[in-house]
Parts: C-alpha cells; structure tokens; sequence
C-alpha cells in the first residue's frame, strides 16, 4: 500500500477487535462516534432550548405588561401539585442517570429496573398534570373552552388580600392562563414522547441491547429526559411560586 | 454481568448520583418555603437564582457536561448565551419604551 492510501484510510492499521460490530463504517471507532452521536443530540437540544425560549420570553413580557393579571392567574396554582411534581421529575432524573450507569456497567437487569422506574415516575407527572388540568376545567380556566372571568372579578378565598380585578383586567387572565396551558402543555407533550421512546428502549433492552458495549441511544435519551426536567425546574417558580405575594 | 464498558470518558459514580438528587430535592423544599415569605422583589430573585443553581446541577453531573469534551461544553454554553441574548434584547425593549407616549 501507499503512503497516500494509509493516510487515507488509518484504521487499515488498527487491529480488528477495534472496531465492533456496532460501530458504523464511517467512524474510526467506538469513542469517535459516540462523540459524534452526543454532539449531535445537544445539538437538538439546542433547538429545544429556542423553542422553549420563545414560551418563557412571551411569558416575561405579558407578565411585565398585565402584571395584576398574572398574580391572580398565578393565585389559583395548586402549590402542592406542582412541588410534588418537581420532586417526581427530580427523582426519575435520577432514576435515569442510573439507567445510564447500569447500561455502563452491563447490567441488564438494573437497566430494565431503572428505566421500569423512570417510566412509571414519567406517569405520575403525567397523572398529577392532568390532575391539575382537570381542576382548572372545573374552574373554567380554560381559555377558548371554558373561561369565565368569575374568579378574577371577586375575592380568591385562598387570598383574601388581593384586590378583585377590573373586567378588563381580569380578562387579561386568559393570557396567563394560555400561557400556563401552551407552556406545560409542550412539557408535557415532550414527556409524552420520552415516555413513548422509553418503552420502546424498554423492549430493546430487554432483549439485551444497550448492555453489550453501544450505550449512545441510551445516553442520549438521558440527555433529553434531563432536558425536559430542566424545563420543568424553571416552569415551576415562574408559573407558581414568583407572584405569590404581590 | 460482565466487564463494565471501558471507554476514554469517565463514569460518574451512583454516588455522585446519589449526592446530587439529595441536593435537587433539598432546594425544590427550599425555593417552595422561600415563596412563603414576604420578600418583595427578591422572591422572583430567590425563585430564579434557585432554578438556576438546580438546573446547573441537573447539566453539569446529570448530563455529563462537567466530565464531556471542550466541544460539548461549548454547544451547551453557546445554547445557555443565546437564550440570555434572546430574553435580555427582548426585555430591555419591551421594558425600556415609552409606551403609549409617542
């Protein structure tokens, strides 16, 4: 062979247990696809982090423009609801970078036993979200469905303090409230998807995939599932918790 | 079970795991109390910092990016510059004209 071949293809030099079978033809080796797969996966989340801006930029300005508005939408979040649900995503983030140590360590069973876990915790969320959901639709706080502004015009019993706002303020509720429903609404459907992928991950790790060496799909999918709670961690005091005492 | 996977990177320990779960639902406990008192301006401040201080904790060890190459860590700080820009510039017109006065 030439210099000019050899320099051209330098894995004609490697032995050939350095490239597995998982190993695509196009990388030189496990480490330099696995570095290309995580590139491309915060890639994505970088995407992800535009999209979710935009949400959380509209919120800051309609917040700062019908500021009594968002106060008193904000006054009907049920505190509990969403504290737990932050401590339920907290704890499948770590349900799932433990999926990612046991795929590490080549351990089929606590994979299976941490990715059954974040799956179910990922239910949970979903369950007390839609619980909340329910609520506010019996509360016709649902802007475009069922909306009165009833509740914005008169005292909130939980807040005895608060000024009844205005009509034309307390119209101005719709915009939290459309806010709240498109913001969580999004998280939630991300956590949806990841739910929906997991199982699907679940399946193949079961039979024994993600355990033999190529870990990527089940890194990366850590990365996301870490994503969608980062989102959370910042929904939650800005949805529920900064206008509390105003 | 067999031998663990030995790639250049480095495998966080369930411990670490472990120590940052702890500390992600102490500050959940601690930002919720927070919103009980009366601050003023500074219980959005605490709210933020708080989220803030959780979600870095989430990247850095969660996500690998404290243990990850200079290219990951530039993508993710590229990410975090551009969302400041994104919120800073919009704000600062939205809060800074002289609304309904021209």
């Amino acid at each position: 062979m030439d210099s000019q071949a050899i320099a051209t293809l330098p894995e004609h030099d490697q032995p050939a247990h350095e490239h597995p079978e998982y190993v695509r033809h196009h990388f030189a080796n496990a480490e330099q696809q696995r570095e290309t797969a995580n590139f491309g996966m915060w890639l994505f989340l970088l995407t992800e982090i535009m999209f979710f801006s935009g949400m959380f930029a509209a919120y800051l300005i309609y917040r700062n423009w019908y500021y009594p508005a968002f106060v008193a939408g904000s006054h009907y979040m049920i505190i509990w609801a969403g504290t737990l649900n932050t401590a339920v995503l907290i704890c499948s983030s770590f349900t799932m970078a433990m999926g990612v140590y046991s795929a590490e360590m080549r351990n089929r069973k606590a994979l299976l036993r941490w990715l059954t876990l974040t799956l179910l915790l990922g239910f949970v969320f979903l369950g007390i979200k839609a619980y909340e959901w329910h609520a506010e639709w019996v509360e016709q706080h649902v802007p475009g469905l069922n909306f009165s502004i009833e509740d914005f015009t008169h005292i909130n019993p939980q807040y005895p303090d608060d000024r009844p706002l205005s009509p034309d303020m307390a119209e101005k509720t719709q915009v939290y409230f459309s806010l709240y429903f498109a913001m969580t609404g999004m998280h939630a459907l991300h956590m949806c998807i990841g739910c929906g992928i997991l199982i699907i991950l679940l399946f193949q790790a079961w039979g024994g995939a993600y355990t033999n060496g190529h870990m990527n799909t089940i890194e990366n999918f850590g990365l996301y599932w870490h994503f969608v709670d980062i989102v959370w961690i910042f929904l939650f005091p800005l949805l529920y918790l900064i206008s509390r005492h105003q | 079970m067999s031998e663990p996977t030995h790639h250049a990177h480095k495998i966080v320990s369930p411990r670490v795991y472990l120590a940052i779960w702890a500390s992600l639902l102490f500050f959940t406990a601690l930002t919720v109390a927070v919103s009980y008192l009366e601050l003023g301006v500074f219980n959005a401040i605490a709210a933020i910092g708080i989220a803030v201080i959780k979600s870095t904790l989430v990247v850095l060890f969660f996500m690998h990016v404290r243990y990850s190459s200079k290219l990951t860590k530039l993508t993710v700080f590229s990410g975090i510059f551009l969302f400041l820009v994104l919120i800073t510039m919009t704000l600062t017109d939205y809060i800074s004209r002289a609304w309904g006065m021209w």
